[in-house]
Formats: structure tokens, C-alpha cells, sequence
């Protein structure tokens, strides 16, 4: 690394920074009344999550706790999936008989991305923008698995789910661990703009998404 | 002129002698229409619905302030907090410095290709041009990055490079250049045909290459926000992970990703939130890449950093609203400014990156009708800006002895001295109103002399009254 | 009250009769009006178009001129926007601190026509009678600039005899944008062309705006087609009685 290139640079924007005839850096933000917490009702919260999610065009659908594995049995069984790949720790009550779960013990990539699916639990949910977030922490697993297969079912409960946005940074600003952990944020299947900038469902990562909330 | 060696596409015709091309391209203007309003369209509907936009927009530009002020300090946190991450940190101060750095690090992986999620950064420094000098292939996977790479164009559009082609020119693409006979042009199918023909190099490619929307200096993260999960793929299978930032992108705290992460993807894609957002910080053990460098570019910002007009520039997120809303842009589309930025924000930052001397037609691209600024998500005052840089073009330019015979500069000039007193204004007028008559017809020059035959070119204009208001109004004082 | 005619170079020379409509119109609101006569032009073309140096002298001639009135009124919205935004703007740059308080005293006494009616004196209905199909572009600068918001409208829908139709995108720049007519005049015809559609479409006899400027670029197009449509500010609406 060159350090004369690091000094210079740093040099030049100390100067910069200084400069002008014009002293408008505004201060502070403390004072930018942005909205930092949904303070309504938890059942609409949920339900607006629930409605946001499936505007992307993923499927959303209820559950208890103890109803997990029968709700992923008949999702399983409704999409045809027989080899799903599973976060080494998933707990074995959400698993149903009749379809094969395989955790990744560091699978090889090729294997991961040759199953039908992914079951996976979540982090957090933003109900304003329909976000499911992951921070390859509790029933999460490896970033990858989440990503190779082309079906995604998650799992997310429902008192995870907050209102907004910043209280989605507020709330994985609590339970940041040292060295951190990487984060995916998703909203709906994956998707592009890119043709006449309509947002047309299924690219690379998993092209169908289903979501249960557990309540 | 000598061609700067980055920002700059090709060194341009001026801006309006490419505008006057592009207007001729029937299905660009077709496409760009078209795109253009739906995107219109969708970003308002979204940011309609949040009630506290204009506040997000006052935090977002605040935000972007403090970090200018404080630049040096956030760069310097955010250096430590990566190298404690376990990635490495590289300072380049130019395009040619940034290239070197990426080429040297993908050379000591020993690999020939790499995968790369879109960039503008990237694309600003020419990096692939350079890597394809050293003899490494770099593998756009962005399907609109991946369309103009494989019809040989340039970029359109900072967000949509190939937003000036249509559904049925892609599917003759990819029918030819993907042998894919049988494929329609259903969306979905052609995102599908994408989908397979990089999902092995996704699966065997060791290196990536990546920009970056944000990082955040007290924890060392960055930001990559998309949509297609091709960024996730090179974000998390490669073995080594290169990304490439401007100085500006950072962001102080991690609690501002709360303000730009819905700043963002309703003012790009006007949705409520972009498909996917990876946020990493240095590397992961068991997870995604095991070496990962940040290299942090200037190229030209510190100098924009040293304008205290320009500087708002650089707050600038890349979400290209205000592309999406400029009535010159819809109807020239992106070529025009011969720039990897094009639209409102490209006729300020180009210039300014690359020196007004190079892009001196850039900042008179715009009508100065102000729809920028309104949905501008960090209230850069982009017509401000254009007019300011305009000040120095000129000012520029009559430091040169070719002024002295330059029309405009010789007529501006001898306009203001006429306007800096009553009695020369008022004779003006009066030669005005005599000079005119043998070029009037009805009320109406329809072909003009010397610079007005550059307005009656295009539409007639109003003969001027043989009584100018300031007669009439004496002439009633008298009367009374 | 009285009011001091911001008249603008542009109408003084041009569009003289929109200059004795605010006349008009001012006196029969009870107003007395009052017209500088040291008046030239405020410096926008100058400004806008990069020679700064040489409208500063213009911006401080304007700001001198001017300051004595308690409150202006001018027939131009984007000659408005100069002195309410650009002045300030041209007294940081060229560092000028007295212009600067200057500025900063006179910029809120400054009122484009329409909202100086509406939003000042309050009033909607000015007793004008216009018996025509007339449309309504909001100018960038009106609309975008110094927000006028729908003061014009709201004259207009009062007008008796008006058969008043709104313009389709009506918040579109019509392409004028000053020296930008002539530099990049194939654009600015591009952008025109759209506008001079939805114009047609509304079947309108006269196209009304609070600028003349952008009004001179369409009404130059509605005659190089022979359109039968024409132009008026729209202050010449509100000046015509039964």
C-alpha cells in the first residue's frame, strides 16, 4: 500500500475542506424529525407486513409456533420441494417427515445450489417496506444457502417484525456482535429494472419466495 | 484535447451536437419516453406515501454535509475499522492509481477473469479497459451491464445502462450472442437467459469486483444495494472481494443507513425497498470471501470538495431521479453528455471531475426548469450548481484572447454596459424598435438577422411594440 | 398601498401591454402604483448564462434601486426568482456582505403578480370578464422556483366567461430555459414540441403563463404552425372587462 498516496490524499481534502468562500456545511441532524418508530398497533404492523411482502410478489402465510412444521410440510409439499438445505441449526421441531433437510455442515457449494430449496429463519422484518433482514445469526445459517438454491421459504416471527426502518438499524445496532456479522437484507424474490424499468421477478438469487409469520 | 483518462466515455462532440443525433433516434426517443415516465410515475407514488420525506431528505443532505466537513476523520475511522475486520485498505488518488492497485491484487490471485457486480466507480476509472490490458477478463453480471457489453455499447444511464433498448432489441441480443433461437421477449424469460448464463461463472469465478453505496466509518461496513442477486453472488461466493468506493460514499454512523436506506431505493427504482442489500465488514470466518480489499478513489473529488458551490455534488447517493425526471434527458437520453454520468447530476459532477475546460457544454445541458432539485433525495440544488459552473466556463474563457472576437461574450458584454444606465437602455429600445422594420411581417420576424436568426430558426418571434412601457406610463403621467 | 413596478427589461421592450394590464389591474384593487423609471433589467440572462461579472453591477444597480419600496410587484416569475434566490446566491460568491443584508432586506418585499393578489391582498375574483377557452402552463419558475402554487388558477377559475381547461403534464418545462432556446435549440424544440401537443389538445384559443419569456418560445411555435392559438399573460386576462 502506498503511503505516500494515503497522505497526499488526506492532505489535499484537509485543504479542500476549508476552502471557498461559501461556509455552508450544515451541522448536526439531531433536529431532522424523520420518523424513527412505528408506535401503532401491533396486529396492524404485522398485517402490514404481511401485505407488503406479497406486493413483491412472495407468498405469505400464518402460523403458530407449534403449527411450524405441519405449515412447512404443506408449503413443501404444495411446491413440489423434496431436498431442502437447512441452517446447521434449525431447530428439528420445524421439520416435517416426507422431505429430505440437509444441514450445512459447510456444504460444497455445488450441493447447495442443486437442492430444491432453502428453509431458513429470520432476523428481523420491516413491515413498512416488507424487508425480511438477515444476520447469519439464530436459524440463519451461511449467506450462500440463502442465495444458490431457486426457492426460498423463511420463517419469521412475528415479534421480530418492527415499523420502520430505522428501527430495523436501531434494533441490529443492539445485537451487533465483534467481528460483525454480515447482513442481507430482502425484499421479495430477486428481481430487475432492467428492461424498460419495470420490475419483472427472477434473476440469480431465489426467483420464488415464501414467508410464514409465526404468531 | 487531450482526453481525460477517466469520467469521460468519448471525447464528446458538444453536448448539443450529440443532443441533435440522439433527438433523430426514433426508438430512442420511443424508449426513453416510455421508461422515463413509469419511473416517474412509480417514484412519486412511493414517496407520496411517507409522510416524513422532506425531513429524510433535511437528514439525508445534513448527513452528507458533516461527512464532507469531517471527510479526513470518517476516512481515517473507517480505515481502522476494516484493517480490525480483517480486510485491507488501499488509497488511490486517481483513475490510473485505482486501476494499478486492482490489477496487482487480482494478478496475485493468479486468476484471469473476474466477476463484477455494477459499478459506476469502476466504470468512471475505465477498469475493465485496463484489466483487459493485463489480460484479465472481466465478466459484467448486471443484466443491463451485461446487454451493452455484449451489444458493444456504452452506458445510457447510471441505474439502467440500457434503458434506451427495448424488450424486443433484447431478446434479439441475447437470441444471437446467448444462441438462445427460441427465446421471446417476456421479461421474464430474457431475465431467466441471464439467469443460466452466468450462474457458472458465479460458481467458479475466485475474484470479484464491486463499488459500493454506502460504508460506514464507526463500524467498517459497506453497502451494496441491488436488485438481481448477481451482487450477492459476487459479494459472497468468490474467494477474494475487491471493492472499489469514491471518498464521499461514506456515511458516519450506522444508524444513517436508516435514513438512506429509504432514501434510496424509492428515489432509484421507485420501490419501498430494493430485493436485495448486502452489508459486510471485512471478512466473515465460514462466510463469503476470505480477503477483501476497499480501494478508496479521489479522481478529481477533493477538488470538487475545494468548491464551496460545487461541493453539494458529491452528496450525491446515485439513485438518478433526477435523471429519470429531466425533460432534456428523457428526450436526448444518456450518450449525449458523452460522460459515465449523464442527466442533471452528470452536466455538474463531469465537468467538475474532469475540469469545466473538458465538458464546457455540459453545464448548459439543462433548461434550469428545477424538477432535479425537487426530488433530488439529498437536496442537491443542481440548478445552482449549473449556474455557478457556467460562471466559471465563461469566466474561463475570457482569460483567452479568442474571446475578443467570441459573438456571445462580445454581445453579453456590451448588453451589461447598456443595461448600467437608464438613458443608453432606453436608446436601445428606441433602435430596437427602428432596426427591426424590414424584417417584420405582420407583427412577426419570422427570419431573423445574426443571433436572433438562431431563435427564428426554430419559432417566430414578436416584433417589439413601437411603444415601449416605460413611453407608455410617461406618456400617461404627461396626460394626467 | 403602494407598489413599485418591477416591470423586467424583457416586457418593458416586448410586452408592453402586459405591463399596463398590472397597471390595470392594481389601480382597480385601490392600489397606487408606482413605476421606477432608473429601471433596466435585473441581470438573469446574464447571470444564468455564465457572465456573473458582468450582472453584478446590474444585481447591485437593481438592489439600489429598489430597496426604498416597501413592496414590488413584477409581471415575471422567473425575474422574481433572481432577485428572491439568485441575489443571495451572487452576494455569497462574490463575497459581497453588504450586498448580502441588502439582499436579505429586500428579497421578501419582491411578489410575482399573481401571488402578490392572491396571497398578499387576499382576493381571487379581480372582476374580469374573458368570454374564451383559455389553458394555463405553469412556468418552472413560478411553479418550481418560487412556488406560487395555484394563485394563477384560482384568478383564472374566477374570471367570468372563462371556459378554463387544464393542461395535460402541465408541469413540464416547456424548453425555453433562456440562452438555452438558442445553444441548444434542438432540444429545447424537442421539449417544445410536447408542449405545443397538449397545448393543441386542449382545444384553448389563448395559452396563458405568469412569464412571458417561455410564453414569446410557445406562442413562436403556435405562430411558425399557424396554430390559431395565442398567448397572453396572464395579467392581460384579468386586465379585460365586459
Amino acid at each position: 500500500m502506498s503511503n505516500s498516496s494515503r497522505n497526499a490524499m488526506l492532505a489535499k481534502i484537509r485543504t479542500a475542506i476549508n476552502s471557498g468562500s461559501r461556509g455552508d456545511f450544515h451541522e448536526s441532524h439531531t433536529s431532522d424529525a424523520y420518523i424513527t418508530h412505528d408506535d401503532g398497533n401491533v396486529a396492524v404492523r404485522i398485517e402490514l407486513f404481511a401485505h407488503r411482502v406479497a406486493e413483491y410478489k412472495a407468498w405469505v402465510g400464518r402460523c403458530t409456533t407449534g403449527g411450524i412444521a405441519q405449515a412447512v410440510s404443506e408449503r413443501l409439499t404444495m411446491r413440489g420441494k423434496k431436498r431442502m438445505v437447512i441452517p446447521v441449526d434449525l431447530p428439528a421441531e420445524w421439520l416435517p417427515a416426507g422431505i429430505e433437510f440437509i444441514r450445512d455442515t459447510q456444504l460444497d457449494r455445488t450441493i447447495i445450489a442443486g437442492m430444491d430449496g432453502v428453509l431458513s429463519g429470520a432476523a428481523l422484518g420491516i413491515a413498512q417496506t416488507g424487508t425480511i433482514v438477515l444476520d447469519g445469526g439464530k436459524f440463519q445459517g451461511r449467506r450462500m444457502i440463502s442465495l444458490l438454491p431457486d426457492y426460498h421459504l423463511c420463517i419469521i416471527r412475528a415479534q421480530d417484525i418492527v415499523g420502520v426502518v430505522p428501527e430495523a438499524f436501531a434494533l441490529l445496532a443492539t445485537t451487533m456482535q465483534s467481528p460483525m456479522q454480515p447482513y442481507t437484507f430482502i425484499s421479495g424474490p430477486s428481481a430487475t429494472s432492467d428492461i424498460e424499468l419495470n420490475r419483472v421477478e427472477g434473476v440469480h438469487g431465489p426467483r420464488t419466495l415464501d414467508v410464514f409469520i409465526v404468531e | 484535447m487531450k482526453k481525460p483518462e477517466s469520467v469521460i466515455i468519448e471525447l464528446a462532440p458538444r453536448f448539443e451536437v450529440g443532443a441533435k443525433t440522439a433527438l433523430q433516434n426514433t426508438q430512442l426517443r420511443r424508449n426513453m419516453g416510455k421508461a422515463t415516465q413509469t419511473i416517474r410515475g412509480k417514484r412519486a407514488a412511493v414517496v407520496n406515501e411517507l409522510s416524513d420525506w422532506e425531513s429524510l431528505r433535511v437528514a439525508g443532505q445534513h448527513i452528507k454535509d458533516d461527512v464532507l466537513q469531517h471527510l479526513d476523520t470518517y476516512l481515517v475511522q473507517l480505515e481502522d475499522a476494516i484493517t480490525r475486520a480483517g480486510g485491507h485498505v488501499h488509497w488511490a488518488k486517481d483513475a490510473h492509481e485505482a486501476n494499478e492497485i486492482v490489477t496487482r491484487l487480482i494478478h496475485a490471485t493468479g486468476s484471469k477473469e473476474i466477476i463484477k457486480v455494477k459499478s459506476l466507480t469502476t466504470d468512471e476509472i475505465r477498469l475493465n479497459e485496463a484489466l483487459e490490458l493485463a489480460g484479465i477478463t472481466a465478466i459484467e453480471t448486471d443484466l443491463a451491464e451485461l446487454i451493452i457489453q455484449l451489444a458493444h455499447e456504452k452506458s445510457s444511464h447510471i441505474l439502467v445502462p440500457a434503458i434506451h433498448k427495448n424488450r424486443s432489441e433484447i431478446r434479439s441480443l441475447f437470441q444471437k450472442s446467448m444462441n438462445l433461437p427460441d427465446l421471446t421477449d417476456e421479461p421474464t424469460e430474457l431475465a431467466a437467459a441471464a439467469r443460466q448464463f452466468l450462474r457458472e461463472k458465479f460458481m467458479s469465478v475466485r475474484v470479484a469486483t464491486s463499488g459500493a453505496n454506502f460504508a460506514i466509518a464507526e463500524t467498517g461496513s459497506v453497502c451494496v444495494v441491488e436488485s438481481e442477486g448477481n451482487g450477492r453472488m459476487c459479494l459472497t461466493m468468490p474467494e477474494v472481494l475487491i471493492s472499489v468506493m469514491g471518498i464521499e460514499k461514506i456515511l458516519p454512523r450506522w444508524q444513517d443507513l436508516g435514513v438512506f436506506m429509504q432514501l434510496l431505493p424509492r428515489s432509484s427504482t421507485g420501490e419501498r425497498m430494493n430485493p436485495y442489500t448486502s452489508i459486510w465488514t471485512g471478512v466473515h470466518a465460514n462466510d463469503g470471501p476470505q480477503e477483501f480489499h476497499l480501494v478508496l478513489l479521489d479522481n478529481g473529488r477533493s477538488d470538487v470538495l475545494a468548491d464551496s458551490v460545487g461541493r453539494q455534488t458529491l452528496h450525491c447517493i446515485r439513485c438518478s431521479a433526477c435523471i429519470n425526471v429531466c425533460p432534456v434527458y428523457e428526450r436526448t437520453g444518456g450518450h449525449a453528455y458523452g460522460s459515465v454520468y449523464p442527466g442533471p447530476i452528470g452536466a455538474i459532477l463531469t465537468p467538475q471531475l474532469v475540469g469545466t475546460a473538458y465538458a464546457d457544454s455540459l453545464p448548459y445541458a439543462s433548461s434550469l426548469c428545477g424538477a432535479c432539485y425537487d426530488v433530488c433525495p439529498v437536496r442537491i440544488n443542481i440548478p445552482e450548481v449549473l449556474v455557478h459552473l457556467r460562471g466559471k466556463v465563461v469566466a474561463e474563457k475570457q482569460t483567452k484572447p479568442q474571446s475578443w472576437f467570441d459573438g456571445e461574450n462580445l454581445g453579453m458584454k456590451a448588453m451589461a454596459t447598456t443595461f448600467a444606465h437608464q438613458h443608453t437602455y432606453e436608446l436601445a429600445q428606441h433602435a430596437g424598435q427602428l432596426a427591426q422594420w424590414s424584417f417584420v411581417h405582420d407583427g412577426y420576424i419570422e427570419q431573423g438577422p445574426g443571433p436572433l436568426g438562431k431563435w427564428t430558426a426554430m419559432r417566430d418571434f414578436p416584433a417589439i411594440p413601437p411603444q415601449s412601457f416605460r413611453d407608455w406610463w410617461r406618456e400617461r403621467q404627461r396626460d394626467e | 398601498m403602494q407598489v413599485a413596478l418591477f416591470i423586467t427589461c424583457f416586457n418593458d421592450t416586448l410586452f408592453p401591454n402586459t405591463g399596463k394590464a398590472v397597471v390595470s389591474i392594481v389601480e382597480r384593487l385601490g392600489h397606487q402604483v408606482m413605476f421606477p423609471e432608473e429601471q433596466t433589467c435585473c441581470g438573469q440572462m446574464h447571470f444564468n448564462t455564465g457572465y456573473q461579472a458582468e450582472a453584478m453591477p446590474l444585481i447591485r444597480r437593481f438592489v439600489e434601486i429598489f430597496s426604498q419600496y416597501e413592496v414590488i410587484v413584477s409581471p415575471s416569475a422567473s425575474c422574481v426568482g433572481m432577485v428572491r434566490d439568485m441575489y443571495r446566491f451572487a452576494a455569497e460568491v462574490h463575497q459581497d456582505t453588504k450586498l448580502a443584508n441588502e439582499v436579505a432586506l429586500l428579497a421578501d418585499r419582491v411578489f410575482e403578480f399573481s401571488e402578490f393578489i392572491v396571497n398578499r391582498l387576499g382576493i381571487q375574483d379581480v372582476g374580469a370578464y374573458y368570454p374564451h377557452r383559455v389553458t394555463y402552463h405553469p412556468t418552472c419558475h413560478s411553479l418550481r422556483g418560487i412556488k406560487v402554487g395555484d394563485a394563477p388558477e384560482q384568478l383564472l377559475r374566477a374570471v367570468r366567461g372563462i371556459d378554463y381547461v387544464p393542461l395535460t403534464q402541465s408541469n413540464e418545462c416547456c424548453g425555453f430555459g433562456g440562452t438555452f432556446a438558442v445553444k441548444n435549440a434542438d432540444t429545447s424544440m424537442a421539449m417544445l414540441g410536447d408542449k405545443i401537443r397538449h397545448i393543441l389538445d386542449t382545444r384553448a384559443e389563448v395559452c396563458v403563463a405568469a412569464d412571458n419569456s417561455c410564453l414569446m418560445h410557445i406562442g413562436g411555435a403556435l405562430h411558425r404552425q399557424r396554430s390559431g392559438v395565442r398567448i397572453a399573460h396572464l395579467a392581460e386576462i384579468l386586465a379585460a372587462q365586459e
